[in-house]
């Protein structure tokens, strides 16, 4: 494999121990069936890896970060501002990096067919979004805060309030689908999608912070939530 | 050694059952990886994802990524002195249907001559309700010359690369398949990246 390994390749730092949740994970059922049961193999990081798309002429509508104001009415619930920077595991902002969330009505329920959870839709709300990080790899999105829903997967199991995120960075193997939480969810303990990720620390990555600053009077409640993605071995950021 | 800045990456969390309503509405579905002037061979490949009873799995996300027809990728890291080609993106994005399936066009990639030549292959990762972070595997074209050189497939076991060769349609020239397997005597072999 040394032939692949030559000085333009920069090659990425692999993720650290329990920092990542399995595969299987068997409180939660439906791993069961979906993760591989042999070994991965261990790729070395070629052209293939670290190359990735790369937005910054991606069409963003103007309302696209604003999932309050996609309908002729406002969408009801708790009106929340989610802002914060992706930045790589050595610091470093992502600038123009696509992020698109998607999430649950204030009541909980997703604007989709699958859903069928008896709780209202909201005619002013399709819960879906996408925006671009700037250059210094800074987000926003205006929405309303989502709503706990039942599933399932145990008796009696309900998700933490939670808004999903997909965002792309400079190469296809930094690419990464999560979720953010907030602060203080009662329901953190019972959930086996949360727990899944064994190192504490790593979990509290996934939990949004209240923050004052970025808070409108009269208007709608901030939540900072950076995302770290994995970041090239060897450039630590100079500051 | 890493740096004192060292942050700890954001885990995984699954993409879940409703990814649907953003990443792969009509809008954000990428079925067709190259514009039409993109030179090449023009390929159709049908994809099939099924869990561990073998049953097809309707809820799975697939993206694409790969390199064009001179092997050189939409990315200013690719250090190739070729430019990509216009118009090309390389990336594709699809949710499979009841079936299991979904259906990709594009161009069959050349060589990536850069570190090693690699043949043609595109690097498929796979979201779905019930996987909690994405698994990446390689779609290689099943008879191509170049396989055989391969310095990704030669440290695969050789008798699981197979799981890694699209298959031509006896049918219909230039449509292939592929299936991704995530469990049983067939499971697909997956990378840890």
């Amino acid at each position: 494999m040394d032939r692949l390994t030559t000085p333009a390749i920069k090659p990425y730092y692999r993720p650290a121990k329990d920092t990542q949740p399995p595969s299987l994970y068997e409180a939660y059922r439906a791993t069961t069936k979906r993760a591989p049961r042999r070994p991965l193999i261990l790729l070395p990081h070629t052209l293939s890896e670290i190359t990735g798309p790369v937005y910054g002429h991606e069409k963003i509508g103007e309302k696209d970060n604003d999932l309050t104001a996609q309908h002729e009415g406002e969408p009801l619930g708790e009106r929340i501002i989610v802002s914060g920077r992706v930045l790589d595991s050595n610091g470093r902002p992502i600038p123009s990096a696509l992020i698109e969330v998607w999430q649950a009505n204030s009541a909980g329920r997703y604007k989709h067919a699958k859903d069928q959870h008896p709780a209202p839709l909201d005619p002013n709300f399709s819960g879906a979004g996408r925006t671009l990080t700037d250059q210094n790899g800074a987000y926003q999105f205006v929405t309303i805060k989502p709503g706990a829903y039942p599933w399932f997967n145990h008796y009696n199991a309900w998700r933490p309030a939670h808004i999903h995120f997909s965002v792309f960075g400079n190469a296809f193997i930094t690419r990464l689908v999560t979720q953010m939480y907030f602060p203080g969810d009662p329901l953190f303990e019972f959930d086996p999608i949360f727990q899944s990720v064994p190192d504490e620390k790593a979990r509290q990555r996934m939990i949004s912070k209240f923050d004052l600053e970025t808070t409108q009077p009269q208007w709608a409640k901030g939540f900072k939530f950076d995302i770290v993605l994995r970041g090239p071995e060897g450039t630590p950021f100079e500051t | 050694m890493k740096p004192d800045t060292d942050l700890i990456p954001t885990p995984s969390q699954t993409v879940g059952p409703f990814f649907q309503i953003e990443l792969t509405t009509d809008e954000h579905c990428v079925r067709c990886i190259a514009g039409p002037g993109a030179t090449g061979e023009r390929v159709w490949i049908t994809f099939r994802v099924f869990d561990g009873d073998g049953a097809p799995i309707d809820d799975a996300m697939l993206e694409i990524w790969q390199a064009d027809s001179q092997g050189k990728y939409n990315h200013p890291d690719d250090p190739q002195p070729t430019d990509p080609e216009e118009g090309w993106v390389g990336f594709g994005r699809l949710a499979t249907g009841g079936d299991g399936s979904c259906l990709l066009e594009t161009i069959r990639p050349g060589c990536v001559g850069y570190d090693g030549v690699q043949a043609p292959h595109l690097t498929v990762a796979v979201f779905a309700r019930g996987m909690l972070k994405q698994l990446y595997t390689r779609l290689y074209f099943a008879g191509d010359p170049a396989n055989d050189q391969d310095p990704i497939l030669s440290h695969v076991p050789a008798e699981r690369r197979e799981t890694l060769m699209a298959k031509p349609s006896a049918e219909r020239p230039g449509h292939w398949h592929f299936d991704i397997r995530l469990q049983g005597d067939q499971e697909t072999v997956f990378f840890d990246v």
